[in-house]
């Protein structure tokens, strides 16, 4: 019984310890710029994680940068720039909406806009076609044909 | 005619944006500091901590900066490639000793032998964000004038080396 109870607080001190050190207190204000700046970034050892969510070594040193920045008074314009200039448009998560990414900005509308039309012309053409199927002029000898059916329940 | 080709045709332009765009690496992106002035910084020396090393005392040799780190596996595959033209040409190899702890990095260079002119101990990796390092080991050529004229990332091989970055280095070096 001691034991485990030695265990658990082994356990639980260490794993405190730990939050600790992961998040220092501070104001929260600056936590949550910290975060948004951070969520904005691309860990690049780890692609598809962000900065703020990523473990990789090079992901802490790059958090400790931005806090850093925050704590100096940059804006986080400025410190996303930073990151851009030394590391290329791709730490952006999303990416900036300027000349070479326009094409990823705009080009799902242009394709649901072509895909409209073609739509669009697609449904006009079939329904002149069944307009065309239903002016079909059916002669007399049809029409009594067809009474005569519904009438006597067919022409056996 | 067209109604039936049209979908040949936007398959076969798919196939060929796949086609190219599956065979590049994504872990490898080039390098925003191309063709830009290569990052001041002053770091101490590896060997003699007493001294200092900064980029501008390169000024005027078209010269190789090297990021390693003795817990860096891929950096064992390259190093016996720099050995070898540490010995064999006069290209100023510097290397940038990425986030080490300086006995285990000069024990690494004991063990395996040093190329370099001389290494800056980079310990806190501030240097190496400055340069835009991601993934270790990362190689910059800076030429003359100071400026990054390329980049490889991860190990250089015998073939980019004979390929790529030698015939890089004799052209900056006119």
């Amino acid at each position: 019984m001691r034991k485990v109870l030695f265990l658990c607080v082994l356990i639980f001190s260490f794993s405190s310890n730990v939050f600790a050190e992961a998040e220092p207190v501070e104001d929260p204000a600056i936590k949550e710029r910290f975060k948004a700046v951070a969520s904005e970034l691309r860990c690049l050892k780890c692609q598809n994680q962000t900065i703020w969510d990523s473990k990789a070594g090079l992901a802490d040193d790059l958090r400790k940068q931005i806090r850093q920045q925050i704590y100096a008074g940059k804006s986080d314009t400025e410190i996303v720039e930073y990151m851009v200039t030394r590391y290329g448009d791709f730490i952006r998560y999303k990416p900036a909406m300027d000349g070479k990414n326009m094409m990823l900005w705009i080009g799902p509308f242009v394709f649901m806009f072509i895909g409209g039309i073609m739509l669009v012309r697609y449904i006009n053409i079939r329904r002149k076609e069944t307009k065309n199927e239903n002016v079909e002029e059916i002669s007399e000898e049809d029409h009594l044909r067809a009474r005569k059916i519904l009438e006597e329940g067919g022409d056996k | 005619m067209v109604r039936y080709l049209a979908p040949v045709i936007i398959f076969a332009g798919m196939i060929g944006f796949f086609y190219v765009g599956l065979q590049k690496d994504p872990k490898i992106l080039p390098s925003a500091l191309l063709d830009k002035p290569a990052p001041t910084f002053t770091l101490t020396q590896l060997h003699k901590p007493e001294l200092n090393f900064s980029p501008a005392d390169m000024k005027g040799k078209v010269w190789l900066l090297n990021v390693w780190a003795s817990w860096c596996a891929a950096c064992r595959s390259e190093h016996p490639l720099f050995m070898e033209i540490a010995r064999t040409s006069d290209i100023p190899l510097v290397g940038l000793n990425y986030k080490d702890e300086a006995g285990n990095a000069k024990q690494w260079l004991r063990q395996l032998g040093d190329p370099y002119v001389l290494s800056a101990a980079d310990l806190d990796g501030f240097v190496g964000i400055d340069f835009g390092v991601y993934g270790v080991p990362e190689s910059f050529i800076i030429d003359k004038e100071g400026v990054i004229r390329y980049k490889h990332v991860g190990p250089v091989s015998r073939d980019d080396w004979r390929k790529v970055l030698l015939p890089k280095i004799q052209e900056l070096r006119g």
